[in-house]
Order: C-alpha cells, then structure tokens, then sequence
C-alpha cells in the first residue's frame, strides 16, 4: 500500500525531470497530424471560426438573441468546450496508445498523460484565437475579471492531469470504456449550458450547480466572459474536482504497476 | 555516450521473483461481464477463473560488476519477460527485484521511432527519452550519422528508408548510450553478414563498456563467447545456473564449441 504510494509520486517527480520529453511529444502530435497542409494547425482555428459562425447564426435566431450578444458567448462557450471533451476522450487512450513506448523501456507513465494534456492545450491555444478576433472585432473588453481566469485554468489543468490517471488505465483494462466516455460528453455537451445562457433555464437556473460539467466550464468562461462566478459555482467546481483527482490517484496509485500488462 | 553519473558499483539483485500475466481476451475485457458478475456475486469466482500465465516463478540470482549472463531457453520460457522486468517495464507480482547503476535495454530495435519523423529529429527525440541534456544531442548525432551512413537521408522522413538503413538506424541508436547494466534480447544479434561485421566492433565496445550484461539468446556460440554465466530458463523457472561450459552441454544435450 504505501510502497505503491511511494512509487506513484516517484512517477510523478520522474515525469517533472522529463517535461522537455512531454511537451515535443506533444508538439510533434500536433505537427504531425497537420504534416503537408498548408495552414498546419490554424486549420483548427479555420473550422472553429467556421463552426461559430454558422451556428451563431442559426442559434441566435432560435434563441431570439441578438447577434452581437449571443456569437462572442457561443465562441468563447465552443473553444473552452472543445478542450474539455477532447481531453477527456483522448485521457482514455493515453496509454493503449503509447503502447510501443511503454513495452519498450520504463518510463514514468504519467508522462503519457502530460503528454495528452499540452496536446489540448496547445490545439486550445490556437482556437482561443477566433475568440479573440471575435472580441477585437466587436470591441470587447471582459474587464478585470478576467484575472479570475487564472484560478480557473489552474483547476482545469489539475482535472485534465486527473483524468488521464484515471480514464487512461480505466479504458487499457476495459476496452468498452471509450465509447461510453463519447456519448457522456456528448450528453454533457447539451446539458451544460454550452451553447444556451445559464439565464435561459429561468426557476431552474439553481439545479446547474450540481452539473460538474456546468460548473468546471463556468470557473474559466465565466471571468474570460467578464463575469464573477457566484460562489456555489466555485464551491461545485472544486468539490467535484476534489473528488475527480482523489479517485485518480488512488487509482493511479493502485493499477500503475499493472499497466504494463494491460496493453 | 555515458548515461548520466555512474552509481558506483553496478548490481543487479533478484530474489523469489515472480511475474504472472493476466490474459484479457475477448470476455474478461469487457465491462458488461464484470458488472453482471459482481451484481451476481460471481466476482470472486470471474478472479480466480481469469486465464494468468505464470510467467516467472522463483526467480533468483544476484549478479555483481563483471558479470556477463546469458539467458537461454526454448520460446516462451520467460527470457524477454525476464529482461522486461530487470529493465523495471513489468513490475513484480512478487519478490523483490533491485538494480543498482543505469540501464539501457536493447529490447525493440524501434523503440519510440516515429516514421514520420526524419532520422535527425528521431535521434534528438531519442536523446529526450533517456533525459540526456540539450547540449549533448549535436554530439550523439555525430555518433550516431557515422555509424548509420545515413548521408543526406538523415534529413528525411524514416519512413522512406530502406529496411537496411531503418535497422543501421535502429542499431546505431540503441547502441549509443553506455550504461551500466546492459540488457540484449537476441533482435541485436539478428541482420545481414555485412551488417554484423560493421556492427560487431560497436556491440563489443558497449558490452565491454558495461558492467553487467544480459544476454537472451539462441545462438550458443554467442553466448559461449560473451557469457560468463547462463540462466537455463525453462517455463518461467530457472532450470540451471552455472558457467556456460556447463549448462550449455545440457541444455543442448550436446559439447558447444567456442566461436572465434
């Protein structure tokens, strides 16, 4: 029990020493999924520009909101989302993917999941460009919240880490895991106030803050929107975070030794 | 190219080691099954029926700078899965297993290349695997593009190369880092006559660099000429222990000649 302790946060500081090894793991992902094209990865922004306007401007009639309000929203709502569902879905594969590496020397696992991580957050960095052109555009300023994007980011990173310690080994013992996560998220997707304003749910606006998914999303969109989120939507997100990264460690902890056998 | 600092004296120590596979094929993969079972109270009973293979069992030896170990056994007798778990990719399920010094394991001849990548960028991203530091990259290059005559296909993708150049590559870049502990499965040994000359004088400039070497192995001369020690492994146990000159006679159950 506590050998297996010792060596899980042995994992970890190893995996600190090899951060130049994780994130040109990282880059080359990115790279090599755009080898030969032109635009390489601002092919990302290019279809999430597309995206949210054309959704934009079908919601905003559905929804009789005004344009100038509604697309900066759906925007800044579909770049933020696109990083969370992406990096859940792929935390699963982080290592039946590395399979070849992992069976070929030993390396600190966690290095797969950081691995996973910058990879998102660097695709997030180029789509966090068309929210920023949207804003330039409609001359936007979120004002001094925004600072609170800091904490926020700081939780997402913490959870993102979480999640590939605890998907990553789930989905290398039970190979029918994935899918499930697909259609989670997708679900999520529709229930989580992404592409409608929280405002929308009238009298049940309150039931949104025992939604993990809502609150995660609001302690970044909310001060990147301009907006302090209320303080249930931190007490929510930070439980629920809690309680992600508690049962990855522990299952990270309890399975790492076995991963091996697993791929 | 020197692995970090060395530890002091290289050991290797392995006592009652035991690795066990869990088969997951088909049914016990699936979550549906374990869900319905332990609903049903059969969990318990889905454990103890799960396929393991008992890989290694009461495996122990200590070996002690200078040593040279040779495995040897039929296929599936635990040779790899014992280099694997001295090389601490499968942890044991039992005993204990500890190595002093650093290690570089010669398991797969592609480890971590990535086809797409150029022969340059994949030696560099090598070098990041073993955590060797920036400034020493140019000069592992340099090592490595001798060895491999890659000319100007080192700028290009691997993916293009021809088998030789992918295995002169491979060969070169496995074997540019020195390590203490040295741990060869057969696939080294394997190539071309003309490979083998070239590549015989870097092979015997490593292992003579190293501390401890293990060895898995088919071929008998090999292991006569290089060995100092065998392992006779033999369904996961070790069958016999002793100087090559007298295990090998009875695990060939003929006289081994030495190469030259």
């Amino acid at each position: 029990m506590r050998a297996r302790q010792v060596a899980a946060i042995r994992d970890v500081r190893d995996t600190a020493g090899l951060w130049r090894l994780c994130w040109t793991l990282a880059w080359l992902d990115i790279r090599l999924r755009y080898r030969g094209s032109m635009l390489g990865p601002f092919w990302l922004t290019l279809s999430t520009a597309t995206m949210v306007v054309a959704m934009g401007l079908v919601y905003s009639v559905l929804f009789r909101m005004p344009l100038v309000d509604y697309m900066p929203f759906l925007a800044l709502s579909l770049v933020l989302w696109a990083f969370l569902q992406s990096t859940v879905v792929e935390a699963g594969g982080a290592f039946t993917a590395a399979e070849g590496m992992i069976r070929a020397q030993r390396m600190p696992y966690m290095v797969h999941g950081v691995r996973v991580v910058l990879r998102n957050l660097l695709v997030f960095a180029h789509n966090i460009v068309v929210v920023v052109g949207i804003d330039v555009v409609l001359w936007i300023w979120p004002g001094v919240a925004v600072v609170l994007v800091l904490p926020g980011m700081a939780i997402w990173i913490l959870d993102a880490l979480a999640i590939t310690l605890l998907l990553g080994p789930l989905c290398a013992r039970f190979r029918d895991i994935p899918p499930i996560i697909g259609s989670v998220m997708q679900m999520a997707f529709f229930v989580s106030a992404v592409i409608w304003k929280p405002s929308q749910l009238k009298d049940h606006e309150w039931l949104l803050s025992f939604n993990p998914f809502y609150t995660i999303l609001e302690v970044v969109r909310g001060p990147l929107a301009g907006t302090v989120p209320g303080w249930d939507v931190y007490v929510s997100a930070t439980l629920y975070s809690t309680l992600l990264c508690a049962a990855a460690w522990m299952l990270f902890a309890r399975v790492r030794g076995r991963l091996a056998f697993w791929l | 190219m020197r692995l970090k600092a060395p530890h002091g004296r290289a050991e290797v120590n392995v006592s009652n080691l035991r690795v066990d596979f869990p088969l997951y094929h088909g049914n016990a993969r699936s979550l549906k099954k374990m869900v319905f079972h332990s609903v049903s109270g059969r969990m318990g009973a889905d454990k103890n029926n799960r396929v393991v293979v008992q890989a290694l069992r009461d495996v122990s030896f200590t070996l002690r700078s200078g040593e040279r170990l040779g495995l040897v056994g039929s296929n599936g007798a635990g040779k790899t899965t014992l280099l694997r778990a001295v090389a601490g990719i499968y942890e044991p399920v039992g005993g204990q297993l500890r190595v002093t010094g650093t290690i570089n394991a010669l398991l797969d001849p592609n480890l971590g290349m990535n086809p797409d990548l150029t022969g340059r960028e994949n030696i560099a991203l090598r070098a990041l695997y073993v955590g060797m530091p920036a400034a020493m990259i140019p000069e592992l290059e340099q090592d490595v593009a001798d060895f491999a005559e890659l000319g100007d296909f080192l700028d290009l993708p691997v993916r293009i190369y021809s088998a030789g150049m992918l295995i002169r590559l491979g060969f070169g870049l496995a074997t540019a880092f020195h390590p203490q502990v040295l741990l060869m499965d057969e696939w080294i040994l394997a190539g071309d006559a003309n490979f083998m000359v070239k590549a015989q004088a870097r092979l015997e400039n490593l292992v003579r660099g190293a501390e401890i070497l293990v060895l898995s192995s088919h071929a008998p001369t090999v292991v006569m000429d290089w060995c100092t020690r065998v392992l006779w492994m033999d369904q996961g146990r070790i069958k016999a222990d002793g100087p090559p000159e007298e295990v090998l006679p009875m695990y060939l159950g003929a006289p081994v000649k030495r190469g030259d």
